[in-house]
């Protein structure tokens, strides 16, 4: 569904990304997992068109998609959760939501989409006059998700979705995930809680200064001792 | 009470006038974070707009509200042009460089049209005809009002409603204030930030042209280089009001006019010239810059991490 072949980024004179290629298929979960500076972000936003890359190519759905500008993808059936969230603070919940439908014409559906929303996260549902600047950190990325749902994406990019949230919070976020998933979304899933990302994701890929050190399913790569020694903790 | 009430009603005339101009600096500051230092030349740009079409329709020669109606609203699509233009021409190529680049762009853009309205339309005034027959209404005793200051007024008052109801009830004005808030996020939501922008820039150089006609309903000299001092004065009122904020652009705008004509009205009973009405908005500017740089109903959204 998606690939990334030899995908080189600079910013400026500092090359973020070296050559990463990578590829998601329907229906996966994949996860990126690595260090803070590792590139995971910069990744995400190359595949959405908010950098361009300086080698390599972008293809989704057998097209290359790279160079063209974010709000197409969009139209094509890619949606993100930006890191550190990017609600629209000076807006409503439900405008918020709304903004995620942009896309979208018909009424009815996006009554529906909201809908879906609010059940995914009845916390939403109870502060949608709110202004989004007032939610909680775990509310925002419930909202950021359920945002990035409203156009109704094939392929779903999730940066960093439980960065500083309570355990608890972090919980419902990725029940959140295994609900997407169920419904048939593929996801790609960037994360530093690589605990929880490998145990909810089928494989991943460990990106290191730029570079991808390692790939497999989740689980195998949950059992290597390296991982184990560098990501997990143990 | 007469002199206080017929100053407060010239205050708020030419208040209304800066409200107008005043809210194109703060949209296109909300959206870019650009000072468009242009924007009091579209002011200019407008007017000359409306003198053409008055008199190419022969609505000079024959006042009547019809012609002043498609005066006022040609002029506006002229200035929504000029100004998508410059968005698209002058700003949009520097806008992934630093925002002084911008800014200097924006110094450059202005001296552009007021030096090019040099050489088009002359560098002496001309006369804007008078649209609509003037008359003035007596209040009471010795305070009242002209027929153009009610107009100023309720044109400017159904524009502010207008843009209210814009940008807070639309889909299109929603996404401008998606847009401002977070241009990334935006883009993420599949918005053409680069329409918005331009859409935002049409609409504050409508609202600056429609400030241009009616000034020249009330004062009709009008001249290439107007929109000087106007929009250094109208920008002062967004400044006052809170850099990025609507209704504290409206605010500003009626403060800084009604200030500007009780200096007149007054000063000279304390000592002030009424030559130092220009110098208040400035004066205000160094004190809000010192003592409330957020502006009067500026304030910063708190982001949770």
């Amino acid at each position: 569904m998606l690939t990334l072949e030899n995908i080189s980024v600079n910013y400026g004179a500092i090359e973020a990304l070296n050559g990463i290629t990578m590829h998601v298929e329907q229906g996966e979960v994949v996860t990126l997992i690595g260090a803070n500076g590792a590139g995971k972000t910069t990744t995400l936003r190359t595949i959405t068109g908010l950098l361009s890359p300086r080698a390599g190519r972008v293809l989704y759905e057998d097209e290359e998609i790279s160079g063209l500008p974010t709000h197409k993808l969009v139209a094509r059936g890619i949606s993100m959760s930006p890191e550190g969230r990017g609600v629209f603070a000076n807006l409503t919940v439900r405008e918020n939501l709304q903004m995620g439908a942009y896309l979208k014409k018909n009424k009815r559906e996006i009554a529906e989409d909201m809908e879906r929303a609010y059940t995914m996260f009845p916390r939403l549902k109870e502060r949608q006059s709110q202004k989004a600047g007032t939610l909680s950190g775990g509310e925002q990325q419930m909202l950021a998700m359920g945002r990035a749902l409203m156009s109704r994406p094939r392929l779903l990019l999730l940066d960093e979705p439980s960065l500083g949230l309570a355990p608890l919070v972090v919980h419902t976020i990725f029940q959140a995930i295994e609900d997407i998933r169920s419904k048939g979304t593929t996801i790609l899933l960037v994360e530093q809680n690589a605990n929880a990302a490998l145990r909810h994701s089928n494989r991943a890929y460990v990106l290191e200064t730029g570079q991808i050190v390692m790939e497999g399913a989740s689980q195998d790569l949950a059992a290597d001792p390296r991982i184990k020694e560098a990501y997990l903790g143990e | 009470m007469d002199t206080f009430v017929q100053q407060l009603i010239n205050g708020l005339t030419i208040g209304s006038i800066y409200a107008l101009i005043a809210l194109g600096y703060t949209m296109v500051y909300g959206i870019l974070r650009l000072i468009n230092f242009a924007h009091g030349d579209i002011y200019m740009v407008g007017a000359f707009a409306g003198f053409f079409i008055a008199h190419g329709l022969g609505f000079a020669a024959e006042p009547s509200l019809v012609g002043f109606a498609i005066t006022l609203l040609g002029s506006m699509l002229v200035a929504a042009l000029i100004g998508m233009a410059i968005e698209r021409f002058a700003y949009r190529p520097v806008r992934k460089y630093a925002r002084m680049t911008t800014l200097i762009t924006a110094i450059g853009v202005s001296l552009l049209l007021e030096n090019l309205g040099v050489v088009i339309f002359g560098g002496a005034p001309r006369s804007f005809p008078q649209l609509l027959q003037n008359q003035n209404y007596t209040l009471f005793g010795n305070a009242a009002i002209s027929k153009s200051q009610i107009l100023i007024f309720s044109v400017s008052i159904a524009l502010m409603l207008l843009l209210q109801w814009i940008i807070y009830r639309t889909k299109v004005g929603t996404a401008m204030r998606a847009v401002s808030f977070n241009l990334n996020s935006a883009k993420l939501m599949g918005i053409n930030t680069n329409l918005i922008i331009a859409f935002t820039f049409a609409l504050g150089s409508a609202l600056a042209a429609a400030g241009g006609v009616l000034t020249a309903q009330y004062n009709p000299q009008i001249y290439p280089l107007m929109g000087i001092i106007t929009g250094l004065k109208a920008f002062v009122a967004a400044v006052l009001g809170g850099i990025g904020n609507i209704p504290g652009a409206v605010l500003g705008g009626l403060l800084i006019g009604a200030a500007e004509t009780f200096v007149v009205g007054y000063g000279q009973s304390v000592g002030i010239p009424s030559t130092y009405r220009d110098a208040v908005a400035f004066s205000i500017l160094i004190l809000v810059l010192l003592f409330r740089p957020a502006g009067l109903l500026g304030s910063t959204v708190q982001e949770k991490v």
